[in-house]
């Protein structure tokens, strides 16, 4: 990135505009009153209804789709089977392309669609779906690690579509190897070596907004409306799969309402991209609630931790050994492994590391990212297996992190980016906030725990900011606001440098016709890579006035500076406002101004690229545990992240406090349960349930560290998973503190909760047998 | 072998049935076929889409609405179950001069973030603030116990609920929060002296 490492782009001077403050959200009036269009409302004309067909298996075997009966249902437009789409079957995806747009020969999860039928009304299609013929059979099927890693297990992918791949007759996708330093010399040096094995169940992004798309035919090209998380990339998809131009791929996002990860990459894009094509109409097909839980997971995950040890507690090695339990199709799975396992060894100066992770397909849904992309599942074992030293070592947990953590400016992960913060500070305000080491009632405990997680490691935005001729801007961004407030922080830094009010600030999304190109919305990266596009762009416009200026006052332009919306004369300053009121004349007009920010990819680096910054967050929680029933209560949950430099404290207080509501979800209530054959049982809001406003903790705080030390605009970093990464090793370091019992799987259910303190009452009671 | 085929044996349709009712004030009139909600009705029929639809079970409070002066989550409700009723969905939410106090704390607090569980909460707040005027903090948590957040800003929701009610028992009392959108810099419109001569013709 341009200016990055320690350089933060921008003023430093907070000054009376709107950065750091909360103004109120850009779309915040659209969104309390109704007005905000997503997928589902955006109005057609003459659309048809689309209904996936799918058959009650995790893997089946398809002898044949007879589509005539559906054919003859009143309102029955289409009905697209395999046979209607190219042979071979096209496929897709962002790191293989393995997804077909329809399932040929075999469906390989519960939920994989085999046709889809297009009618005049949502019930005829539905109607139309329920009499599609199929004759199929049963296959076995494989849905746990244990199952798929058998050396019998059927293969889930095609071997044929990694033909050089020596991995390739088995269900291992990818096996990744980090590491540095001497881990067998370190072992034979430690004195202490703790280990243990932890599980992280599937879980579901469950956005409020189920998974929905358009797609119509655009004169001579076509437009797909998609509420993705990156619009350009799915205009890259949808082009490549069609043979057309990217110019003639118009990809409408309107905001997501809700994505977490499970909007990133295409899904049923391309298969209504050829129905609209197809029927010459408009199709929408709007998911249930049910079919987005077949649509999007998280990854499974065992991992196996291994940490030595000196005596004065500071680590000597770490080994992970990681398996994630991926879907049927990989998505962008294999690189939630990759990335989250990368970082696995923790935010510590270890001397030796060892890590291997293996992402493992399987007949489930394909998981993809999700909040933390592959970080949480490590972090849940890494920080855990901290605990558990700390109590071996005999050394406090809190001064066990402090002992280790990197400093800022140590090279952690060698060829990586340095710690670029001061990651103490976050650990030593959430001990203090917590009351840590001060006494607490009897039943309750108190837990800490750390999260690293790494930024994007490639990044390319373009921005386009038009000064419109009374001062008021225009700024144009192909990022999509999910609800982190992407377009509030891209108007805060326009009003900010051109000196605008923010509310004379419109930010233009969601239309690949209308704005330029955005590499994707992930790894929160919009607020630095963007952000720093926006201010690029904002630059630019300040050069223009700059020029104008000179020539107006007659002033060299090096005599003059511009910036935080002030034109600065040798002798007096100007608003922005003014200089370009009277430097475009009576043409009026506009100055327009581009930019650029990206991160280079580094084709050496393991993940092709190092980290553009760290997301670190430090949580400390107080819990009682109810020892009748096993619930869990959170008294106080603090949430503590290095920010570099919020600037929105009310969207930073927002995704610190969502990303932890979220952890506590995954810790202490959520979980897709499979029956025998590979089947969704808990599928919905009835089974799966989320936390409610009866689920918070009695009190969460959240509290920023604001150092500056962001590549981004005025020295932020990306913000939004961190509170989430460190949730489920707290929460059970807290239980462990208040029961004495230690877990290794989640969620901390009351029954979960509840068996392991009858086992450790038994143990207690348990006669000791002689020797 | 296994066919995967759910033959329902279909009769004739019924024919759709006229529905009467009044929502936001205003009578509106469908045709709508027996088996549809009153979320489809208002959704499909009416236009009215600010109203959410998510887990279709009445699990989620995105579909939330009043009904007769009670919230109920319309994709429970068939829609003529609820003929001649008096429905009032988010777009009737706002009042004739802007938003009303609920709409503008949620604003102000932030609360909103995705926004897709927004109209229901708002609404299901509405309905709580008309039953319970100046609501507890534990009674807003159980008020609003039926609308998920994904997004989880439910603190700043509950702030937003609580704050809206203080300022409706003592409007006068109550002024807008520091971080309302109170235009710093040049004045809120554009000043017409300065803008250039738009009467120019191109030439
Ligand atoms: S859509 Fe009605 S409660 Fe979820
Ligand atoms: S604001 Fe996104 S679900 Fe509530």
């Amino acid at each position: 990135m341009r200016g990055q490492a320690g350089a933060a782009p921008g003023s430093d001077d907070r000054g009376d505009r709107e950065i750091g403050g909360s103004p109120n959200r850009v779309g915040g009036i659209d969104r309390v009153t109704g007005r905000q269009v997503y997928v589902a409302d955006v109005p057609l004309d003459d659309p048809l209804h689309v209904k996936l067909v799918t058959v009650d298996a995790a893997r089946a075997g398809i002898r044949s789709i007879d589509p005539s009966a559906a054919l003859r249902e009143p309102g029955v437009r289409l009905v697209m089977t395999p046979q209607d789409l190219p042979r071979p079957m096209p496929r897709f995806g962002p790191q293989f392309r393995d997804r077909p747009v329809l399932a040929v020969g075999e469906t390989k999860f519960d939920g994989d669609p085999v046709a889809a039928v297009a009618a005049e009304t949502l019930d005829a299609a539905e109607e139309g779906a329920r009499r599609v013929r199929i004759e199929w059979e049963a296959l076995p099927a494989v849905s746990t690690l244990d199952a798929a890693l058998a050396p019998t297990a059927p293969l889930v992918q095609d071997q044929a579509l990694r033909p050089d791949d020596p991995l390739s007759g088995t269900n291992v996708l990818r096996e990744h190897r980090y590491g540095w330093g001497d881990v067998e010399a370190a072992i034979a040096g430690a004195a202490v070596i703790v280990e243990g094995t932890y599980e992280f169940p599937m879980v579901t992004q469950f956005a409020i907004e189920p998974h929905a798309y358009i797609a119509a035919p655009d004169g001579d090209g076509i437009a797909v409306w998609s509420a993705t998380q990156h619009p350009n990339w799915l205009q890259r998809v949808i082009a490549s799969i069609l043979g057309l131009p990217l110019a003639k791929v118009r990809i409408l996002s309107p905001d997501p309402g809700g994505a977490f990860g499970g909007k990133q990459h295409a899904k049923y894009e391309p298969l209504l991209a050829y129905m609209a094509l197809r029927a010459g109409r408009p199709v929408r097909l709007v998911l249930s609630l049910e079919e987005t839980f077949q649509a999007v997971r998280r990854g499974a995950s065992r991992v196996h931790v291994r940490s030595g040890f000196r005596e004065d507690g500071r680590l000597a090695f770490r080994e992970v050994d990681a398996d994630y339990l991926i879907g049927a199709y990989a998505d962008i799975a294999d690189r939630t492994v990759a990335k989250g396992s990368y970082t696995s060894a923790g935010p510590y100066a270890i001397p030796a590391v060892r890590i291997r992770a293996r992402s493992v397909l399987s007949h489930t849904v394909p998981s993809t990212a999700f909040r933390g992309f592959g970080n949480p599942q490590q972090i849940w074992a890494v920080e855990s297996n901290m605990d558990e030293s700390a109590r071996v070592l005999g050394i406090d947990p809190v001064e066990l992190r402090l002992r280790n953590l990197a400093p800022r400016g140590e090279t952690f992960i060698p060829g990586d980016t340095p710690a670029d913060g001061i990651w103490a500070e976050a650990v030593q305000r959430a001990a203090r906030r917590i009351g840590w080491g001060t006494p607490l009632p009897a039943g309750r405990g108190r837990g800490v725990a750390v999260g690293l997680k790494s930024g994007p490691t490639t990044g390319l935005s373009h921005a386009t900011v038009r000064l419109l001729a009374d001062g008021s801007v225009v700024v144009y961004s192909g990022t999509s606001d999910m609800g982190q407030g992407a377009r509030t922080i891209f108007a805060q830094i326009a009003a900010h440098e051109l000196g605008a009010p923010l509310e004379w600030v419109t930010v233009v999304m969601g239309d690949t016709a209308v704005v330029p190109y955005d590499q994707q919305t992930s790894a929160s990266r919009s607020s630095v890579i963007m952000g720093n596009a926006v201010l690029a762009a904002c630059r630019d416009v300040q050069a223009k006035i700059r020029a104008m200026a000179a020539t107006l006052e007659d002033v060299p332009a090096e005599a003059i500076a511009v910036d935080a919306g002030r034109v600065r004369l040798p002798d007096r300053e100007l608003p922005i406002r003014e200089v370009l009121v009277r430097g475009l004349g009576r043409l009026g007009g506009e100055v327009t101004g581009l930019g650029e920010a990206r991160k280079d990819a580094d084709p050496q680096h393991p993940l092709g690229g190092t980290a553009a910054f760290y997301e670190f967050n430090c949580t400390a929680v107080e819990v009682g545990v109810d020892e009748a029933t096993g619930d869990i209560t959170v008294y106080r949950h603090v949430t503590v992240s290095d920010v570099g430099r919020a600037l929105n404290a009310a969207q930073v207080r927002g995704q610190d406090e969502g990303a932890a509501i979220m952890g506590l979800g995954h810790t202490l209530m959520e979980r897709l349960l499979l029956d025998a054959d590979g089947r969704i049982r808990n599928l919905g809001a009835i089974d799966y349930k989320i936390p409610t406003t009866l689920d918070l903790p009695v009190l969460i705080e959240s509290e920023v560290v604001e150092n500056g030390d962001g590549p981004g605009p005025y020295g932020a970093k990306g913000m939004s998973e961190g509170a989430l990464l460190p949730v489920a090793p707290a929460i059970a370091a807290a239980v462990r503190d208040a029961t004495g019992v230690v877990i290794r799987d989640l969620p901390l259910s009351p029954e979960r909760v509840w068996r392991a303190l009858r086992e450790r009452d038994a143990a207690a009671e348990a006669p000791t047998l002689p020797g | 072998m296994t066919s995967g085929t759910a033959h329902t044996s279909v009769g004739a349709e019924p024919p759709d049935s006229p529905l009467e009712l009044t929502v936001n004030g205003r009578p509106r009139r469908a045709l709508v076929r027996s088996h549809h909600t009153l979320l489809e009705v208002l959704r499909t029929d009416l236009g009215l889409t600010g109203t959410k639809e998510c887990c279709l079970v009445g699990e989620c409070g995105a579909c939330t609405v009043i009904l007769d002066g009670r919230s109920v989550d319309a994709c429970l409700v068939l829609a003529l179950e609820a003929a001649g009723s008096d429905v009032v969905t988010i777009e009737g939410l706002a009042a004739a001069d802007g938003l009303d106090a609920l709409q503008q704390a949620f604003l102000d607090h932030g609360a909103a973030q995705c926004g897709f569980c927004i109209p229901g909460q708002l609404v299901a707040a509405r309905a709580l603030l008309q039953a319970i005027p100046e609501p507890s903090r534990a009674e807003v948590e159980d008020g609003l116990a039926g609308n998920l957040c994904r997004c989880a800003g439910y603190e700043q929701i509950i702030e937003a609920v609580l704050d809206a009610a203080e300022r409706q028992a003592r409007p006068a009392a109550v002024h807008a929060p520091e971080r309302a959108s109170a235009p710093k810099g040049p004045p809120a419109g554009p000043d017409p002296a300065s803008v250039p001569d738009a009467r120019v013709a191109p030439q």
